[in-house]
């Protein structure tokens, strides 16, 4: 992955100065809670409900062994030794002291972490695709893309003050991981006939209180131009966003109003100023990213041998081949597998962790995925380079630590937020709905007869679980000062993104895990033999759901 | 009149900021002496103006580098509004002002800007900065103006990205 060098080090050790100033001025009085308010947000730190939240950037979900033991240490000494994996692919810590974060930061600083642009109206991390230089169905690996748009974007002297947040996201499978289509910016790498790279470029998805399937501005827009072309678009938005409305300042707004055609066109004028300039990458900086991210120390495998050892282990016990099943992907190298830790077990938060788990996947990426583990958008981690000889041990060691929930891709592999928990925007709590709908589903044979089904729960308007990309997406409400849950079906994040359709009348929370299974049995019922949720719903719509699931309260 | 910061200096302010007229800005009489005027009185009278060397122009928020255009270079100022420091369309004017038109003059924020923005200002070719807060402390202010010193974009300051100049 990347490594920082002096120019990197002496950049982020005046960010950490300048945040400590600022903090400083603040708790003397001299900085006004409303002028502090979008500096520290740009330095990852909210005031939520209970304490603040310092939310950590892991650059396109890339992360190693150092980082992982420093996060560790922060959860214990300076939090309440446990952290949360964003659906962003970030850190969050949930109780730190605002007058221990400078402290925090440049603790983080020294192994190449921070929080910088992690919230704020600016541009966030850059996310990716968790199997990226190891899936088969990868094209060109985007991380040493990711790296390049990450420094061109932080403290990006023009993009601190945008009307809005903006996210950008890269994918180079054929296959997309990354959602693309929900966020600001979505680059899917190509390849043209010439065989050169380059990008076809989406402007204007989003999920928020009005989510959007982002529009193609650009079939193909060649590597060197990727810095140019995006300044020409963040132009475009920081002078034509509107910003009269918080509610109507991203960037998805303004595509939409303008139509997509006329937005390409300004972003196209604009960029004809800027494509010859200096933002023109030069093929040395595309070599020198890349160079980073080359293959670690493979061993010659015979893949064969491998996985007959794997297959017998597994015939004599059940449980290991069931984690074989979900748990495990294959990877582009013969005799390696990428290898997914749950962080999804029954009674835990979504995406929690504690110190001593943070040491242990740090241990285990050590000793078996060349120091190196990656987090997911659906919030579990990954050891991307196992060799498939390990797998059984590397179970062993993941049961022990709580990781061995065989469960990825699954029902109860929930996308869920913080929510009304933590959150000091939310309407509803989310994890307790996501622990019921868990609990409810508790029979493995029966989760993996249903197949893979994205079930994403947001515990307010503004989308954080991706409710609207989920097939089954749930959306925590109030209604005079209770909690109710809307039910929203047939959404994706994946390369046929669709946003999910609202069933009908939101629910109390004691009624969800029974209209959850009551749309599951709906599926049971009409599916056939090769369809999973998403398909059949597809195919027969809403009615039989709404149907079933309202059937009583007519 | 109240101090402002200029190229890295704490200097007295020569300029008077003209507000925007409430009637027709063909007609209204601009003041003789340093006068920085709205972009509507520049444009409405530029005939009679741009033979006077002391007049500057500033942009709203929500006026553009592309209104004042080539005329930009004939002007010994321009300023660049901040109704509240949240709006950031500043600092691509600025850019705009500097890259595209050339302007080589004085190019002042003004408004509600706040002394955390300095550095990214001045990297966006930003020289003067004039506080509408008279209580700002201008020389604390004006340690912000260096918070960084290595920077990986190209900007007005620094017209090479780092990746450019990276041994």
């Amino acid at each position: 992955m990347y490594v920082y060098d002096e120019y990197d080090h002496q950049i982020l050790n005046q960010r950490v100065a300048q945040f400590r100033g600022q903090t400083a001025r603040f708790l003397a009085g001299e900085l006004p809670p409303e002028q502090f308010l979008p500096l520290r947000l740009q330095n990852g730190l909210y005031v939520q409900r209970l304490a603040p939240m310092l939310r950590i950037n892991v650059p396109y979900g890339m992360i190693n062994s150092t980082q992982l033991r420093r996060l560790a240490h922060i959860a214990r000494h300076y939090d309440k030794g446990y952290a949360h994996v964003s659906t962003r692919q970030n850190f969050q810590f949930n109780w730190p002291d605002l007058t221990e974060v400078p402290d925090i930061l440049a603790e983080l600083a020294e192994v190449q972490m921070h929080g910088t642009q992690s919230s704020g109206n600016c541009v966030r991390n850059t996310t990716s695709d968790q199997f990226a230089g190891i899936a088969e169905d990868e094209i060109i690996d985007p991380r040493p893309y990711c790296e390049i748009i990450r420094q061109w974007s932080s403290f990006h002297p023009e993009f601190a003050f945008l009307p809005r947040k903006f996210k950008i996201a890269v994918t180079g499978s054929t296959q997309d991981r990354a959602a693309v289509q929900v966020h600001d910016i979505g680059l899917e790498i190509q390849l043209n006939d010439q065989g050169q790279v380059g990008f076809k470029v989406y402007v204007g998805g989003g999920l928020g209180r009005t989510p959007v399937i982002a529009s193609v501005i650009r079939e193909f827009l060649p590597e060197e131009d990727l810095l140019s072309y995006l300044e020409a678009i963040l132009r475009i938005y920081n002078l034509q966003g509107r910003r009269d409305n918080k509610y109507k300042a991203r960037i998805k707004i303004l595509v939409r109003a303008l139509t997509p055609e006329v937005f390409a066109q300004k972003v196209e004028d604009e960029w004809q100023h800027l494509k010859d300039g200096n933002n023109k990458l030069t093929q040395t900086e595309i070599e020198r990213a890349k160079s980073f991210f080359t293959a670690p120390a493979y061993e010659t495998i015979d893949n064969q041998k491998a996985q007959a050892a794997v297959d017998s282990i597994a015939k004599d016990n059940i449980a290991f081949s069931k984690w074989l099943q979900r748990n495990i992907r294959n990877h582009k190298i013969a005799g390696y597998a990428a290898v997914t830790l749950s962080l999804k077990p029954t009674g835990v938060a979504p995406g929690d962790v504690t110190d001593t788990q943070l040491e242990k996947i740090a241990d285990l990426a050590d000793q078996y995925s060349f120091g190196e583990a990656r987090t997911t958008h659906e919030q579990n981690i990954v050891l991307a380079d196992v060799k498939k000889s390990d797998l059984f041990a590397l179970w062993q060691a993941c049961k022990t630590a709580g990781f061995a929930t065989p469960n990825i891709g699954t029902i109860t592999d929930i996308i869920c937020c913080p929510g009304g928990d933590f959150c000091s925007l939310a309407n509803a709590k989310s994890i307790p709905i996501a622990e019921a709908i868990q609990r409810q589903f508790d029979d493995l044979d029966y989760v993996y007869d249903l197949g893979d089904i994205d079930l994403n729960i947001s515990g307010c308007m503004n989308a954080c679980g991706h409710h609207h990309v989920g097939h089954i997406g749930i959306l925590g409400v109030d209604k005079s000062g209770k909690e109710f849950y809307q039910v929203q079906l047939g959404g994706s994040a994946s390369n046929d993104a669709s946003l999910g359709d609202v069933l009908g009348p939101s629910f109390g929370a004691d009624d969800m895990p029974q209209v959850i299974q009551k749309l599951v049995d709906v599926y049971i019922e009409n599916r056939t033999e090769e369809e999973l949720f998403i398909d059949t719903y597809r195919r027969i719509g809403a009615t039989p759901f709404k149907e079933r699931v309202y059937a009583k309260a007519n | 009149m109240q101090k402002l910061i200029k190229d890295g200096a704490i200097i007295e302010n020569s300029w008077t900021l003209m507000a925007k007229p409430e009637t027709d800005s063909a007609n209204v009489e601009v003041a003789s002496g340093n006068i920085i005027v709205p972009l509507a009185v520049w444009l409405a009278q530029k005939n009679q103006l741009q033979s006077r060397s002391d007049i500057g122009v500033w942009l709203d928020s929500d006026e553009t580098a592309e209104q004042l255009g080539t005329d930009a270079n004939s002007l010994a100022l321009i300023a660049v509004n901040f109704p509240l420091f949240m709006d950031g369309r500043a600092f691509s004017t600025a850019r705009l002002l500097r890259e595209r038109f050339g302007f080589k003059g004085e190019l002042r924020a003004i408004g509600n800007l706040i002394r955390d923005q300095l550095c990214y200002l001045r990297r966006c070719g930003v020289n003067a900065f004039a506080f509408s807060n008279p209580d700002i402390n201008l020389e604390e202010a004006l340690k912000s103006l260096n918070d960084f010193s290595e920077y990986y974009q190209a900007s007005v300051d620094q017209p090479l990205p780092l990746f450019r100049r990276r041994a």
